[in-house]
């Protein structure tokens, strides 16, 4: 039998192979064409923007774009070279540049997260660029005498390379010495550790206290005849489609020093009128208030999955002798514990990311790592909120594993 | 199939444009926003037949650098903080403005001449003074009332809540002021590391009874709720409340900081044009006279103040409730934009640390 033969043909002559392979090829480009508007859309909403927020963590231009004379001196010289004639011509090039493209303020800008104080003097020292002659080292010192400083060179050297660590250094409370090294920035300005540490261990209580909270009501609901359960379920859904800031802010009126909760107490004479107690502008509001808000995705999965959950089973534990206690714990909570996974991760990677709740009632100790991002967000240091978004994002990516390693992402059911 | 799709495009556009002509000014909400709206945003375009709307922020300083960097600017005229004119004019984030398109005095004096000194900047117009003061609820503080800055930082003599501002700028200096410094000296202090421990230590001796707020529209309904027994605020939201609204609040001027307030336009605005014909309207002397009859911010113009400004009510004289009065100016600092310029990032990261960790 020669090879020819032995193949198999269509009607019309051409290899089956071939044939099944073009068939099924169309099938595929078919499928993947109706993936692909939910594929671009992603890529473009969600992958897009998180990879720049991570290449602006680590990038920042405002020095090296605008001061290319003085970085190439740099480049040539290395670490501790006292700055020559040479790289004070350099830099007055430089400035010569930044005044009339008026980008002084930028590079200032950059140099200032380095090293503080510098702004002023890129932006004085660009408003006399003109009158910078040789010598330039005397015409510098003439117009401030910081530029003679070491710290202000090595600042600029450390911003004149526009990928930098800087941004993640500062976000985990450390800064650059004078000689290069690293070190733990003064105490009263150490913050940013503290606060992921806090972020975590609140948004940690608030999962606890909303599974706590959220575990009867949906055991109620998936157990109640379906009359009673629906009534409750519009109880658990109204306020969750009620609006955020209407929920806070009732929240507000109710627990405020002057609010309903406390004009009760003391109503009942429980305290006094001097006694009235701070449950808001405080970490305590921002736990009640965030507990509340985000109880609806606890119950939802609970119930999903509790609904799922057959009576039989229960009762058959119970006719073999299992006390109430047994059966819930060795019978009824382990078949919960998908729900419970599902919800504790919704609610705790939302509450890490939280932001709205804690700016409005959180007070001073209250507030969480989200408001330091959209602070530094405000203040136009895009550079700084990325590292430690970047980093945010990091510490949930990191919880997100060891729960798959611990739990299983196969057993998570959202409903 | 393209003529349709050309078709819809150009529709599309064409929307776009005829929304783009409404000038679009961003204030900061409240009864300040409320106050331009009538003095400013409306008139211009009954004067003009052009549309103009008025949006309101937190800060309308801060989407500006984000609009820019994006290519994607959508507001035309932004009323910010002085020392945010100077920053983002340094950055390149505004558009220049030009001195000779402001209009002559009521007088007759020039711009130039007319203008209080600072209060036209390379890419600003001043549009108001205002300060930051404190006030206290007169029903609430009977008897003794405080008078003076150190009043407010004594928990002794006045127990109860504080509210003050969220934020270093003008807070450090009124924790100065009320420590008993001069305000001709408050910066030279505040620059060194002992001044501005003195100003924590100051902030320290009161931070277990303050409510922090955030938004200019909050410190008002703070003394309205009770919640504070006296506050820090913007002067004008508490005369509009006094005033306007028959709360009774009164204002303590002692240990005030004040500065200019700014019409600037950020770069690449969608009606540059119309935005400075807007501003040489609003910061002319009609159009600062009748801002100044909205709220009771000063007007940075010599002739506004030649006739007597008198409020929207038709009966308060408004030159006392001005931060310039000189009665209110007896303890007063000027802010210093030379100072928060440099210092806006590292005093704010200090403040953060003092007010997270504590």
């Amino acid at each position: 039998m020669s090879e020819a033969t032995s193949m198999l043909t269509t009607s019309d002559g051409r290899p089956l192979k071939a044939a099944l392979a073009r068939a099924q090829g169309r099938a595929r480009r078919r499928a993947f064409l109706l993936v692909a508007p939910l594929l671009l859309f992603i890529v473009i909403t969600f992958i897009v923007p998180i990879g720049q927020m991570l290449h602006r963590s680590v990038y920042h231009d405002g020095l090296s774009a605008n001061a290319p004379a003085v970085g190439a001196w740099f480049a040539a010289n290395p670490v501790g070279t006292e700055p020559d004639e040479a790289a004070y011509a350099a830099l007055a090039e430089d400035f010569k540049a930044m005044k009339a493209n008026k980008t002084a303020g930028i590079a200032g800008t950059r140099v200032n997260y380095t090293l503080p104080e510098t702004r002023s003097l890129f932006t004085a020292t660009a408003r006399g660029a003109d009158k910078l002659a040789p010598p330039y080292r005397q015409a510098f010192l003439a117009l401030d005498e910081k530029w003679a400083r070491p710290e202000v060179w090595e600042a600029m050297r450390s911003a004149s390379s526009a990928y930098t660590a800087d941004f993640y250094l500062i976000s985990v409370d450390l800064e650059r010495a004078a000689d290069g090294s690293i070190q733990r920035v003064p105490e009263n300005t150490r913050i940013y550790v503290y606060l992921f540490v806090k972020t975590f261990l609140l948004s940690g209580l608030i999962t606890i206290a909303c599974l706590v909270l959220a575990f009867p009501v949906a055991h109620l609901l998936a157990v109640l005849p379906m009359r009673k359960a629906n009534l409750l379920m519009i109880c658990v859904l109204l306020p969750f489609w009620t609006s955020l800031l209407v929920r806070t802010t009732s929240w507000i009126v109710v627990l405020q020093g002057q609010g309903i909760v406390n004009d009760t107490l003391i109503a009942l004479g429980i305290i006094s009128e001097d006694g009235r107690l701070a449950m808001m502008y405080n970490q305590t509001g921002t736990i009640i208030v965030m507990t509340h808000v985000l109880l609806p995705f606890m119950i939802l999965p609970l119930y999903s999955v509790m609904k799922t959950i057959p009576p039989s089973y229960a009762r058959a534990a119970r006719s073999l002798g299992a006390t109430s206690w047994t059966t819930f714990r060795r019978i009824y909570l382990p078949q919960t514990l998908p729900g419970i996974g599902a919800g504790a991760l919704l609610v705790f990677i939302l509450a890490v990311g939280y932001y709205i709740t804690p700016a409005l009632v959180g007070g001073a100790d209250g507030q969480l790592i989200s408001n330091f991002i959209d602070f530094h967000m405000d203040k136009s240091n895009w550079s700084l909120a990325a590292a430690l978004s970047a980093m945010l994002l990091a510490g949930v990516l990191v919880l997100y594993w060891l729960y798959d390693r611990l739990i299983g992402i196969d057993n998570l059911k959202l409903g | 199939m393209k003529k349709l799709l050309i078709l819809t495009t150009a529709l599309s556009t064409a929307a776009f444009a005829a929304q783009a002509q409404d000038l679009t000014v961003m204030s900061w909400g409240g009864a300040y926003g409320a106050a331009q709206t009538e003095a400013h945003v409306k008139p211009w375009a009954a004067a003009t037949g052009n549309g103009a709307v008025m949006l309101d922020s937190d800060n309308p300083a801060t989407p500006i650098k984000a609009m820019v960097e994006a290519g994607n600017v959508t507001i035309d005229v932004a009323s910010i903080e002085y020392a945010d004119a100077i920053r983002l004019c340094d950055e390149g984030l505004l558009e220049p403005i030009d001195m000779a398109m402001l209009p002559a005095g009521s007088d007759g004096t020039p711009a130039a001449d007319d203008f209080l000194p600072g209060a036209v900047t390379e890419c600003g117009v001043s549009t108001d003074i205002w300060a930051n003061i404190y006030a206290y609820d007169t029903t609430k503080l009977t008897g003794t009332v405080p008078t003076t800055a150190a009043d407010f930082f004594d928990l002794e003599k006045f127990p109860g809540k504080r509210g003050l501002k969220k934020g270093a700028k003008a807070v450090l200096e009124f924790a100065l002021m009320g420590d008993g410094v001069a305000p001709a000296d408050v910066y030279a202090t505040l620059g060194t590391p002992e001044g501005l421990d003195r100003a924590f230590a100051k902030l320290d001796s009161i931070k277990s009874e303050v409510v922090w707020w955030e938004a200019g529209a909050q410190p008002p309904q703070l003394l309205a709720d009770g919640e504070v027994v006296m506050t820090t605020a913007y002067n004008g939201r508490i005369f509009n409340a006094a005033v306007g609204e028959g709360k009774p609040f009164q204002i303590v001027w002692d240990g005030q900081v004040y500065e200019n307030e700014m019409y600037a336009v950020p770069k690449g605005a969608p009606n540059k044009d119309k935005a400075m014909e807007f501003i040489a309207y609003a910061t002319s002397t009609e159009g600062l006279r009748a801002q100044a009859q909205q709220i009771s911010y000063g007007p940075a113009r010599k002739s506004a103040m030649l006739e007597e400004l008198i409020y929207k009510d038709g009966k308060t004289v408004m030159a006392p409730n001005l931060p310039t009065a000189p009665a209110n100016l007896a303890n007063a600092l000027e802010s210093s934009f030379e100072f928060w310029v440099d210092k806006d990032a590292e005093l704010n990261e200090r403040f953060n640390a003092w007010l997270a960790t504590n």
